[in-house]
């Protein structure tokens, strides 16, 4: 990374780490929560909907099964320390990996848009199962987890910085893979998956790398969410807007970069709040959030920081040109010129 | 044996609406490569339009159907020309999964503002006569609901089949290139394309509020039976979403009637696992990686 | 000389259309064969099949003494056989340089080590420098022009240090001068060892550079031979003007 990249890093981070100090009021707080959720969340889906260019409609179902595992886990079990929990992460993590292992081995055979439904579809009949074992999972009437015994003034700290710290987790994990063949790898099974095969590049391995890595920490997110409301409900354990933030949030973003999915998290989950406020429990909020979801997609297709960084990299190149005479000039003129860009 | 019959009977009798709702979605992705995640919002819609009109007019649902197609069918237009026109072609599949998603999502709100979020069925006086053959129960509005579907796909046949824009329809489904060096554009083809598909939602919707009680929140359950009936017979295939209909109906009523309710809604998902497992493209789909 | 590659009785059918029909024929070690035939012939099926990209319906495909029917294309790769595309296939949103590293056959292990390498960096650079691609090393691939893409898809594939090398119209869209640099790349690496089987369409490049050349014909090979032999075979004249 280059130096000025650590840098931010470490500004981005000491921020977080400093911000409680300032004694936010509850709902602040509680607002930083839930963004550190979403900046976590559109990472982990930004490595297999991102790199690899596999859209996951289903990571809100992983989502839910961290809940209910924490969830089940309290059902039978006292409560003795309340940090325990977050101690049962990892094993939370690797659960939803090998869950998500035999989904991501039969769906990702298929085409990009047959596994977006087929995990879409995985999303669905993991709500019906929530709904319906009932002798598990109580069914709608949902499952109280017990509350976390964390002092009341400053009740959203602990999750706060635990966020804080699996944040950290996800970008360094994307760091680092785009820092090492698997990044190399991904980018080219987005490009063109059959011709990577053919070039011997491990496609299904790294598929199946990403998929479980990024349901892994999806699933961690959710019992961290379960813990944090202390009861939950199918419906919104195991919601299809949460899987839409994270595409969203990752595409607002930019998808495919390491910064992409926390700018979108910070933006769209603060609007999200604030607009949540605003209308209440009426559904107009819905509306406002397709219409902001939509103008996204019309406007800026690519994602913020993809945008900034093309522009940069334009303005760059201009100036180079502008110097010194192009670094082309000395090969073969061009056969079809017009085939700039794009696939053939 | 008795209950196992019984399931069948009601699981072909439900297959016609699901077949008229999937056959539209199969049609927008064969015409525009498009996964239109919307699809069920727009059956909802169709449904809350004809409980409207049965509710303050009086109109019966079947008799509503032409008026909410015309009104489907002008709404997919738009759709399409406000939203997925302007993506640019590289990303376009990938996209449209989302913006179809976000439209689902808007109709939704809608939805839920205009009506509220409470359950409402259309009940028309003959909802509940039903007549016995041979000792098994036949509800006489399902009958009637799967004739219906059946007519309106077989017009949806005919359409494609013998009429000018049918064909063009078909040109640019089985080979998008050389149907545009014939001279059928594309554009229109694709608004047309999709306005039909919502229509198509927009008939399966009046029959689906004659058979059951919907809200706003409904068109999540269609969604994900209609995706796996597509994926089922194929993406692109209409025959495919007719075969693939009958098997989720059917599996799903008899599970219900031989097994428990509970797990009909898991018996669709476990067979289109194992059909993918076998043929990634779905029953009767081409394998779509024709890059090579 | 010995055989690289041999064909034997390979058979590949669409529905009803048999694109490649009992099909039988080899590839001497260090020549550079050609594969002609009439458009529809079978040529890019055949291709699929003997690179793992489809899986022959029957018959036998041998490499390097091996049976490798129907073995995945990447692992053929990583084998020593390589191949381009007619459409010149290349990641637009990797860089020139990486377009060649993630050609580099890598084993599992190898994708938790750096993206790249220093001696990946050095590899590559060398071919690079040796298709003239160094001055844009850093551009992405997508803003090269064709010609370039097909240079570049053919360098990369060349890092994994095959032993054949199959050439699907490398010559198809491209200016005579970038057909004068193919050819001699193609000269060049066929001396240090490579050998090439070439599915083309300009018959003047064919006769310059190809011997033998094999032509096909509804799925069946029709011709072996010496270059100067083939425009006076009849079976040949029959297929291409048809009968």
């Amino acid at each position: 990374m280059s130096r000025l990249g650590v840098l931010r890093g470490a500004a981005f981070f000491a921020t977080l780490v400093a911000l409680p100090s300032f004694n936010l009021a509850h709902w602040v707080m509680n607002m930083a929560v839930f963004v550190l959720m979403f900046a976590v969340m559109s990472s982990a889906w930004n490595l297999v909907g991102g790199f690899a260019g596999y859209p996951s409609l289903g990571h809100a179902a992983f989502f839910g099964i961290g809940a209910y595992a924490v969830a089940l886990w309290y059902k039978n079990h006292e409560l003795t320390n309340a940090w325990h929990p977050f101690l049962a992460l990892p094993l939370i993590a690797l659960i939803a990996a090998l869950v998500g292992l035999p989904i991501a081995m039969i769906s990702m055979r298929t085409r990009a848009d047959v596994f977006a439904i087929v995990t879409i579809t995985v999303l669905f009949v993991a709500q019906t199962l929530a709904f319906n074992l009932r002798s598990i999972t109580d069914g709608a009437q949902g499952l109280a987890i017990p509350p976390a015994t964390f002092s009341v003034t400053t009740f959203e700290r602990p999750f706060y910085y635990v966020l804080t710290v699996l944040l950290a987790f996800a970008m360094a994990i994307t760091w680092a893979s785009m820092r090492s063949k698997i990044g190399l790898a991904l980018s080219s099974v987005r490009a063109d998956e059959d011709k990577a095969r053919g070039v011997g590049v491990h496609v299904t391995a790294v598929k199946l790398l990403a998929f479980c890595v990024s349901v892994g920490i999806t699933a961690m997110v959710g019992a961290i969410w379960a813990y944090y409301e202390s009861f939950i409900y199918p419906q919104f354990a195991i919601d299809p807007l949460i899987t839409i933030a994270m595409v969203l949030m990752t595409f607002l973003g930019g998808r495919a970069t390491l910064w992409g999915p926390v700018v979108g998290a910070l933006v769209l989950e603060t609007a999200q709040q604030v607009l949540a406020y605003q209308f209440g429990g009426s559904k107009i909020y819905l509306i406002a959030y397709a219409l902001v979801f939509l103008l996204v997609m019309l406007l800026l297709p690519r994602g913020i920081l993809p945008t900034i960084q093309d522009w940069l990299r334009q303005r760059r190149r201009r100036l180079a040109t502008d110097n010194v005479p192009p670094p082309a000039a000395n090969l073969p003129p061009a056969a079809v010129p017009a085939a700039h860009g794009g696939r053939a | 044996m008795h209950a196992l019959i019984q399931g069948v009977i009601l699981g072909v009798l439900t297959a016609g609406v699901y077949a008229l709702m999937a056959s539209g979605q199969t049609l927008i992705f064969g015409i525009m490569k498009v996964v239109n995640l919307a699809q069920g919002a727009m059956v909802v819609f169709g449904a809350y339009l004809s409980y409207q009109l049965f509710t303050s007019w009086g109109v019966d649902p079947f008799l509503a159907i032409p008026i909410t197609t015309v009104a489907m069918f002008v709404l997919g237009m738009a759709v399409e020309w406000a939203f997925l026109r302007p993506l640019r072609q590289q990303d376009k599949a990938e996209l449209s999964l989302l913006v179809t998603f976000a439209v689902a999502l808007l109709l939704e709100g809608f939805l839920s503002v205009t009506w509220k979020t409470t359950y409402r069925s259309i009940n028309t006086g003959y909802a509940n006569s039903s007549m016995t053959i041979a000792g098994y129960q036949i509800t006489l509005v399902r009958l009637w609901a799967f004739l219906l579907s059946l007519g309106a796909l077989a017009l949806l046949f005919l359409l494609l089949n013998r009429t000018r824009f049918g064909r063009a329809i078909r040109a640019t489904v089985q080979n998008p290139e050389s149907a545009r060096l014939l001279g059928v554009e594309a554009q229109r083809v694709s608004a047309f394309g999709f306005g039909l598909g919502s229509a198509t939602a927009a008939a399966a919707g009046s029959v689906y509020g004659l058979l059951y009680a919907f809200y706003p929140g409904t068109h999540y359950d269609l969604i994900s039976l209609l995706l796996s009936i597509v994926i089922l017979g194929g993406l692109g295939s209409i025959g495919g979403a007719v075969v693939g209909a009958l098997i989720v109906s059917v599996s799903s009523a008899v599970v219900s009637a031989t097994a428990s309710p509970t797990w009909s809604s898991m018996t669709f998902f476990i067979i289109l696992l194992l059909v993918l497992l076998v043929r990634p493209q779905g029953l009767f789909g081409t394998p779509a990686r024709g890059a090579i | 000389m010995t055989d690289l590659l041999i064909v034997e009785n390979a058979v590949k059918s669409f529905g009803s259309l048999r694109a490649v029909d009992e099909c039988s024929f080899t590839v001497a070690e260090s020549s550079i064969t050609a594969l002609i035939g009439p458009n529809g012939s079978g040529k890019t099926t055949l291709f699929n099949v003997i690179t793992g990209y489809l899986k022959p319906d029957a018959g036998r495909v041998s490499f390097n003494g091996r049976d490798v029917t129907g073995t995945d294309a990447g692992r053929l790769y990583r084998h020593g056989l390589s191949r381009t595309f007619q459409q010149a296939r290349v990641f637009p949103q990797l860089s020139v340089q990486e377009n060649l590293v993630v050609a580099g056959g890598y084993s599992l292990r190898q994708l938790f080590t750096r993206r790249v390498s220093r001696a990946d960096r050095e590899k590559a650079g060398a071919l690079l420098e040796e298709f003239r691609l160094a001055p844009v090393a850093d551009l992405l691939a997508s803003e090269l022009s064709y010609g370039q893409r097909k240079l570049l898809e053919f360098a990369a594939v060349l890092m994994s240090g095959p032993r054949l090398v199959l050439l699907d119209e490398p010559t198809a869209g491209v200016n005579p001068v970038m057909i004068e640099t193919m050819e001699r790349h193609i000269r060049e690496r066929n001396t240090s060892g490579i050998t090439f089987l070439i599915v083309e369409h300009d018959m003047n490049f064919v006769m310059r550079l190809c011997d033998p050349v094999i032509v096909l014909d509804r799925g069946k090979q029709i011709f072996a031979g010496h270059p100067t032999d083939v425009q006076s075979n009849p079976l040949v004249l029959d297929a291409y003007l048809g009968s």
